[in-house]
């Protein structure tokens, strides 16, 4: 349209022109000349046709469009005529801005974005102290006398990974499923995609018989295939019938926010009423904050109320709510450590930049005719500037293309990670934020490397120019410095860069080497809870005889124990002491529970210290018995021997052994007490998991355990067997993750770094190929000279080594947060990253140097 | 001055759409020719633009010859 509008427009000037002309010649005639003179006398009045048009071209506003495709097209013709480095450039653009795309999409799902629900900013957290959760007669109490929140909802903490077992349509299955307040789903806003939400009925049944259920997207996609009839139908959980009331939108992964690395299936009410739901503190709680109030004077608020409460009902668990806006405990977390990526990424482009800048720089060195030439025909300096600005541009945006592919593959892959806890981690994808990233990190790096080398122009001096013979130039001193500076300052990022990543690596391999107090490698464990429920002790332990004594007949299992928890896979834990010990009741000791039988410490491969495990013989009808971990025992019973004590547990219960401590809440922090009661002789406890050690694959034994116990339950859902190495890499995930990407930023930064100094060396060794002829015919020994150009890439490395440890040590104090057992200061990280760089930057420089010692004088001096 | 730099001048009153142009034949000779035509915007804008003049005349004059003032 514009340019139909454009074109009808010229040829009416082109006609106004020509008519203009015509009329002025025929008056020019009339006064008597001839037609030839007649028409120079009508142009000399007239003026320069050419210049008139495209002066009133530019009256148009277009020149700028027809400038720019001008320059594209040089741009393009330029990109073409240097294939080889166009492509290096936009392949080095390409990774740098893909990289820093995806590490951009982490962060806008994680820091930047707000949570899937309506107006997230209201939403707080308020857990109990810093990291448990809040007992339901507090939740019920702080929600009905507080001013500050418009309403509190909780959800269950003690749910636990297939604590439902869905039978009666089709295979049976294990699924997890979060117990909920009624007000849950309408506090954060969250509507179900097919359906409704509890009803107040539905939350004052039994905890253990809900007659209601929300199914998750993802598991109602699987296990229904999206069957839009299952709402209103009856399900079999747990052998209860359930009914199905509806299915949560797609948009709402309660996992990636509350929970990471865990699928959840399925909602449930909890009833609040119901004196049978889990005692004790077992609710996480969110509250919407009423309009207008802070957190800080709702935390002001609580803490007045919570003292109140716990001066009223002196028989309750103490309570300290602590307030968090909701975005920040979710990913809060992570932002030191995306923060740290995306100064890597950063620092990345960089040296990219860098990179790029030499080239461009070297490759208007060999235009340097061409833009003298471009001068004295009358292009302006700020033409040629735009010109080659256009064309650094283009080469960007080009990488940006390729870039953007890359962060699409990336954040895909990203998404897909499910085994790692990260929150929010489903939800990264490249969308308009990212998109807008991407184009103004192509426009920065474009304008960033092309500036320098279009800062040059005002160089380009005719004269100067077409004498200059194509080597020694005017600008090459400036540019050599130029380069120079380049350099270090790519050898002092990837020094920082380097040094970064080499603290994360060595305290991930300090994290993978800590005593976890278990060996993970070669356990695995799988759910066996009954299908019936378990009508008294005795059943209850002729069915743990039975799987036991038929695990253990599979080939293979070396071990095999029952444990109700597993290590860094959920915790509940109680108040405890040692007969006799009287404790003020905020600073009573606290024990995490584990109930388990006899074999479990074998299968686990926790080490026991002193006395005994338990046996089979550890019934409901013999002593009750208890092991305690040595954290446990230090607490209670300081300076004395544990085993023979008696604990208040149960109406007492004898220590008969004393276990090795066990990390059950991750590697990078120290496990706490713990208390391990037999399962014979307990009924309290919410799962059965069979723990087997094997000497095969974990993976290659769920069949013949599944053929194991088949017997003694048909229905009994055998889900796939979980190794527990899983779980340990699970917790680290976090730290791998930023390990994996830091690192490979670190390896491309150094790859960057030496093709910065190879192209630097080998550029300056050709432009001094005559100055080194002459010094080789006057006697320099090859040895000399290839000396010479080691000496002086070591002198730029060290340089740039020495500013880039500077920066180092500016920014590691930085990451300390992220290290584990290493210090900022490491000397051996950074001497080890300070030899690495000058090995590259030697290696990198050996080929232009043995180059440089084989130039024959007689022919470099020819050459010119 | 050569009538050429009349075009870019013309052209930028036309695309502020303060002159419209038309081709005409004209009535006495037998050729056409491009007329110009001044709009209503183009007619208050050259009063705006009139008056400006006539202020800058003024203060020039006022500074160019100050003793005409004070006699």
């Amino acid at each position: 349209m514009r340019w139909r509008r454009m074109t009808k427009r010229n040829a009416d000037l082109e006609r106004e022109l020509q008519s203009d002309l015509a009329l002025e010649e025929e008056e020019q005639r009339e006064r008597g000349l001839s037609s030839e003179e007649a028409r120079h006398a009508a142009l000399r009045a007239f003026g320069n046709p050419t210049l008139i048009r495209e002066q009133t071209h530019a009256t148009w506003s277009w020149s700028w469009l027809d400038s720019l495709a001008s320059d594209l097209k040089y741009a393009y013709r330029g990109m073409g005529r240097n294939a080889g480095s166009t492509l290096f450039a936009i392949l080095i653009v390409g990774l740098g801005i893909g990289g820093a795309s995806t590490v951009f999409s982490v962060v806008n799902a994680l820091l930047l974005r707000p949570l899937p629900f309506r107006d997230p900013g209201q939403l707080v957290w308020i857990s109990n102290g810093d990291t448990y959760s809040t007992q339901p007669e507090h939740f019920v109490d702080l929600r009905d006398q507080n001013q500050s929140f418009a309403d509190l909802a909780g959800w269950s903490g003690t749910y636990s990974s297939g604590d439902k077992e869905l039978t009666g349509t089709g295979e049976p299955e294990r699924l997890t499923s979060v117990p909920v307040t009624q007000n849950f789903f309408p506090l954060l806003g969250v509507q179900p995609a097919l359906g409704r939400s509890f009803t107040k009925e539905e939350c004052e049944g039994k905890y253990s018989a809900p007659p209601a259920v929300l199914l998750s997207y993802s598991f109602w996609r699987r296990r229904f295939a999206s069957d839009q009839s299952v709402v209103g139908q009856k399900l079999m959980l747990n052998n209860q019938p359930v009914t199905v009331i509806g299915v949560l939108p797609a948009s709402f992964d309660f996992a990636s926010v509350f929970a990471p690395g865990t699928a959840i299936d399925a909602f449930i009410p909890w009833p609040l009423s119901d004196t049978m739901k889990p005692a004790g503190n077992s609710m996480q709680i969110v509250g919407r904050l009423k309009p207008g109030v802070t957190v800080a004077s709702a935390q002001a608020e609580l803490t007045v109320l919570a003292n109140q409460l716990e001066s009223q009902h002196p028989e309750r668990n103490p309570v300290f709510p602590k307030l968090v806006p909701l975005g920040e405990h979710v990913s809060g977390q992570m932002r030191p450590a995306l923060l740290l990526l995306m100064c890597a990424v950063g620092a990345v482009m960089l040296i990219v930049c860098a990179n790029l800048s030499h080239l461009q720089m070297a490759r208007m060195g060999a235009r340097h005719k061409e833009m003298a030439v471009r001068a004295a025909l009358g292009a302006g300096r700020f033409r040629l500037l735009r010109q080659v600005l256009t064309e650094s541009l283009t080469l960007s945006c080009c990488g940006a293309a390729l870039g953007l592919v890359l962060a699409v593959a990336g954040t895909r892959g990203l998404a897909h990670l499910t085994a790692f806890n990260l929150p929010l981690l489903q939800s990264v994808r490249v969308d308009g934020r990212t998109l807008a990233f991407t184009l103004l990190a192509a426009v920065a790096s474009g304008v960033l490397f092309g500036l320098a080398p279009a800062l040059q122009v005002p160089v380009y001096k005719l004269r100067e120019g077409l004498q200059d013979t194509g080597r020694e130039s005017s600008g090459s001193s400036r540019h050599r410095w130029f380069g120079d500076g380049l350099v270090v300052s790519q050898f002092a990022l990837a020094c920082v860069l380097l040094v970064g990543a080499a603290l994360l690596i060595q305290s991930f391999l300090r994290v993978l080497d800590v005593n976890l107090g278990f060996h993970p490698e070669r356990a695995a464990a799988l759910r066996i809870d009954p299908g019936f429920r378990i009508p008294n002790a005795a059943r209850q332990n002729s069915f743990i005889d039975d799987v036991l004594d038929r695990a253990r007949s599979v080939p293979g299992i070396t071990a095999a124990g029952i444990s109700d928890v597993l290590p860094l896979d959920g915790d509940r834990g109680w108040q405890v002491s040692g007969q006799g010990q009287i404790y003020d009741k905020n600073h009573h000791p606290e024990a995490f529970i584990r109930v388990v039988s006899d074999g479990y410490l074998e299968a686990l491969g926790i080490p026991l210290k002193s006395g005994r495990e338990f046996t089979e013989n550890d019934r409901a009808s013999s002593e009750p018995v208890v092991m305690v971990n040595e954290t446990l025992a230090r607490t209670l019973w300081p300076g004395q021997d544990a085993i023979g004590q008696t604990m208040t547990q149960d109406g007492g219960r004898r220590v008969v052994g004393v276990v090795a401590d066990v990390r059950h809440g991750g590697p990078e922090t120290q496990g706490g007490s713990e208390m391990y009661l037999p399962m014979r002789q307990t009924g309290d406890y919410a799962a059965m998991r069979l723990v087997v050690r094997t000497t095969l694959p974990p993976d290659s034994l769920a069949a013949g355990i599944r053929t194991a116990l088949r017997p003694i339950d048909p229905n009994l859902p055998v889900t796939e067997l979980q190794p527990l190495q899983g779980l340990v890499d699970k917790v680290m995930s976090p730290r791998r993750f930023v390990v994996m990407l830091l690192s490979g930023f670190a390896g491309f930064a150094l790859l960057l770094a030496s093709l910065g100094i190879y192209a630097l060396i080998s550029y300056s060794v050709n432009q001094r190929t005559k100055e080194i002829g002459i010094r080789m015919a006057l006697g320099a020994s090859a040895r000399l000279v290839r000396r010479g150009v080691l000496m002086k890439t070591l002198q730029l490395a060290l340089a740039g080594i020495a500013l880039g440890t500077l920066g180092a040590f500016a920014f590691s104090k930085w990451i300390e947060s992220l290290l584990f057992g290493t210090t900022t200061t490491n000397p051996a990280v950074f001497s080890g990253v300070g030899l690495l760089l000058c090995a590259v930057a030697l290696i990198a420089a050996y080929v232009p140097a043995r180059r440089a010692s084989r130039i024959e004088p007689l022919q470099a001096l020819r050459t010119e | 001055m050569q009538h050429g730099s009349l075009y870019p001048a013309l052209h930028r009153l036309e695309e502020r759409g303060w002159v419209v142009s038309k081709w005409e034949i004209a009535p006495d000779r037998n050729r056409e020719f491009k007329y110009y035509r001044l709009t209503e915007k183009g007619r208050k804008q050259l009063l705006v633009e009139e008056s400006q003049w006539k202020q800058m005349a003024e203060a020039v004059a006022r500074v160019m010859w100050p003793a005409a003032e004070e006699s």
